[in-house]
């Protein structure tokens, strides 16, 4: 127990040193500066300076998820926490452990609309687990105990401790380690073992059961105990975007990704199964299709530690709220050991007939073919980092993910813009890990300035951009759904309506140079333009000790198939066009 | 089913508890019909009430959703168990001397009381069920009513 007289922004430090924090991505402002003043003298922690808060954000995040730990930003006020809201918002909505500190003016400036405030613990009220506004520095030592403990129990979320400047400074002598005592936080601890029986006989007298698993199983360190249920009982297993990396895709019971952009294979085992078993997934609108239609012959089990996510889109026969990895092994117990070779089979069969496939043949370079050779080339050890678009999608199909933790992608809000700060997070975490970042050439440009920070602190995160010369998701829907009406998804100049036309640039052909951005910031830029210079040039970044950014120009109208036409089911999943 | 549902909440008597449940019901699009707040024998707890009108599927996501909330220890939704409720209303209605007696007589049949005589008007309140509150208040509408003041309802469950 301390009790010697020290600042609340001692207190932060101190706060952090106790969670096991030793990372903190941040950018400064005057009402911060108290707390930078301690990092000044805080040796054993690491301090990542960012270039614009929601970096800081992102780069928390994509430490979390590759680590499991609890991501730490530190921002100022006002803008500071506006531009962090987007960051808290994508790891809310994909439950990823996270604390964030932001500076607030003076207390008893706060309402008068002073310098740089903003209401924050209001704005971010909606995208948090929970937040803070602190009144006293005595409060912080509990404060910090208990925004680590939100952040990473339950189903895990962001935090946000919102601090006043006078809070800051003032003296404190509150003890260093207080008791966490929340009457109203109770996370989820065991399950009901009646509903786990029920489900393990429902397995057992299933003939065609199906594992759809999510974020979940990641969240909750459950991988092994998945496969250990999937191979006893012989249950084919597909898992949702969040999901990847939960199931080895090389086993022959994964069916990979369900959903808009899932494999034919997997969307139509959910209308033919007898059984679903959801396991830490919420039958997102993403994942389900029409929700009428979901597994509509199937009797439906969901397994969740968040009681919330349980009945909310789907009603479901047997409930389990409980830790993943605790239900799971509890499950598997209680299986029976079956062939169900019929089913296995059959679905086996469906593989062959609609594998997740691209012209390998074309002379055109294709994106698919470029996510294809990065997983050979890495000899599918890499970490993945995306963005989002048609290439997030690619990179799920194109990929076989084996482990948990090697697939960060930004799922439920679907934040283009993820994918570089992630990335560096991750790499920060694993400095020896290949991360490589698959983004498009809309989506880098959303946090682009980062890579900087990654030339900085020498970490190798690769970049491959993926350029299309569109928004390629949107300009994909423009060309099914909106009768070809290209507004504003058209990056290349020449290529854009006329009304979006610019006058000639002297270099409109590479507008922005992503090589010479690249160069800009200290990183190795590369061009690839043709397929034979493909895997040289990946070959090249992955054995370079420098963070190297691969710009492939790629066909320009390829689309994302399979695909779920916004408002069908899946069983309308279509594979192209015609 | 659509029904007027009424949940309590007891929640820590924090800054900012308010703000937070009633954003995650009107964020949701949830119009909150009536809202009490008052702190309990626990001095560090208060207790809501709410009357919320919505599909009984809707509120029981809702309800889930407030468990959520870090700050709020319990959650009922009171409408389909035994309760007791309560609302109180003040109402100030014009009353010239002829009329005075007509009211005095109206509020003591319908249990309200007459708290305050003015010139021109009367003020009455009346606690009782939400029913029966607003009965009374139909029953002044052939008045002119001049000002009104709702509680909104507080109710505690009843053990059987
Ligand atoms: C911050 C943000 N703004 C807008 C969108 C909508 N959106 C989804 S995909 C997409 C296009 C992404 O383009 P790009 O990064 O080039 O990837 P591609 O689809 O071409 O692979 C857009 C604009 C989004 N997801 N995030």
């Amino acid at each position: 127990m301390t009790t010697e007289t020290r600042t609340g922004a001692d207190c932060v430090i101190e706060g952090l040193r106790e969670a096991g924090a030793d990372i903190v991505f941040g950018l400064p402002g005057g009402a911060v500066l108290d707390i930078f003043s301690k990092l000044y003298h805080a040796d054993d922690m690491k301090l990542v300076l960012v270039r614009h808060e929601q970096g800081a954000t992102h780069m928390a995040d994509g430490y979390a998820r590759a680590t499991g730990k609890v991501g730490v930003c530190l921002v100022t006020s006002g803008p500071g926490a506006t531009n962090a809201v987007t960051g808290l918002a994508t790891a809310y909505m994909d439950g990823i452990p996270m604390v964030c500190i932001s500076g607030q003016v003076p207390s008893h400036m706060i309402g008068n609309d002073a310098f740089q405030e903003a209401d924050t613990t209001g704005i971010t009220r909606a995208v948090t687990k929970h937040n803070y506004l602190v009144h006293n520095a005595d409060d912080l030592p509990r404060i910090f105990a208990e925004a680590f403990h939100i952040a990473s129990t339950g189903k895990p979320g962001p935090v946000l401790i919102d601090i006043p400047k006078d809070v800051q400074r003032a003296a404190t002598t509150a003890a260093a380690t207080p008791a966490v005592n929340l009457a109203g936080y109770r996370p989820q601890s065991g399950y009901n073992p009646e509903q786990v029986k029920q489900l393990a006989d429902a397995i057992n007298t299933a003939k065609r059961p199906l594992l759809y698993t999510g974020g979940g199983v990641i969240a909750g360190n459950a991988s092994a105990e998945l496969t250990a249920l999937a191979h006893k009982a012989n249950i084919p297993v597909t898992t949702t975007l969040m999901g990847l990396g939960g199931f080895p895709e090389t086993d022959p019971l994964a069916l990979r990704m369900l959903g808009m952009h899932g494999s034919m294979t997997a969307n139509l085992a959910v209308g033919e199964c007898d059984l679903l078993i959801s396991v830490g997934a919420r039958f997102d609108d993403r994942v389900t299709g029409r929700i009428a239609e979901f597994a509509p012959t199937a009797k439906k089990a969901h397994i969740d530690i968040d009681p919330s996510s349980i009945n909310k889109s789907v009603a479901v026969d047997i409930p389990v709220v409980g830790h993943a990895k605790d239900v799971l092994a509890a499950l598997t117990d209680l299986v029976d050991t079956r062939e169900r070779g019929e089913w296995v089979e059959h679905l086996s069969e469906q593989k062959a007939r609609f594998p997740l496939a691209y012209d390998e043949k074309t002379e055109e370079l294709l994106p698919q073919y470029v996510i294809d050779m990065v997983y050979k080339v890495s000899n599918g050890e890499a970490l993945i980092v995306t963005d989002v678009g048609q290439h997030q999608m690619w990179a799920a199909h194109f990929f076989k993910y084996t482990a948990p933790r090697t697939f960060l992608s930004s799922g439920g809000l679907g934040t283009m813009g993820y994918g570089l700060p992630a990335g560096i997070g991750a790499q920060a975490a694993f400095p020896d890990k290949n991360v490589v970042v698959l983004s498009g050439d809309g989506s880098i440009q959303m946090c682009f300035q980062e890579l900087v920070v990654a030339v900085e602190h020498g970490w190798n995160v690769n970049t491959v951009i993926l350029n299309n010369g569109h928004l390629g998701m949107v300009r994909q829907w423009q060309e099914m759904f909106y009768g070809k009406e290209y507004a504003g998804s058209v990056l290349k100049q020449e290529d854009r309506p006329a009304n979006e036309k610019m006058p000639p640039q002297a270099n409109d052909e590479f507008l922005p140079d992503f090589v010479k951005l690249a160069e800009a910031y200290g990183a190795i830029g590369v061009r690839v333009t043709c397929k034979e210079d493909v895997v040289p040039a990946l070959e090249k970044a992955f054995s370079t000790k420098a963070p190297v950014v691969i710009e492939c120009i790629v066909k320009e109208e390829e689309n994302v198939y399979p695909m779920v036409p916004p408002g069908a089911s899946l069983d309308e999943t279509i594979l192209s066009m015609v | 089913m659509t029904k007027r549902h009424i949940i309590t909440l007891l929640v820590e008597n924090h800054p900012g508890v308010l703000a937070r449940v009633v954003g995650l019901i009107s964020g949701r699009g949830y119009n909150i019909e009536t809202l009490n707040v008052g702190p309990t024998h626990h001095p560090e707890r208060s207790r809501m009430t709410m009357t919320v009108p919505g599909d009984d599927h809707v509120l029981e996501q809702v309800i889930k959703q407030l468990y959520k909330l870090v700050d709020v220890i319990e959650v009922s939704d009171l409408t389909d168990e035994r309760h007791l409720n309560r609302e109180l209303v003040l109402v100030e209605v014009a009353a010239t001397e002829e009329k005075r007696a007509e009211l005095v007589q109206l509020a003591g049949m319908c249990d309200a009381v007459v708290i305050s005589v003015q010139d021109e008007s009367l003020t009455m309140e009346l606690a009782d069920t939400r029913n029966r509150v607003a009965d009374f208040i139909d029953l002044l509408k052939p008045y002119t009513i001049l000002d009104l003041s709702r509680s909104g309802v507080i109710a505690v469950s009843r053990p059987e």
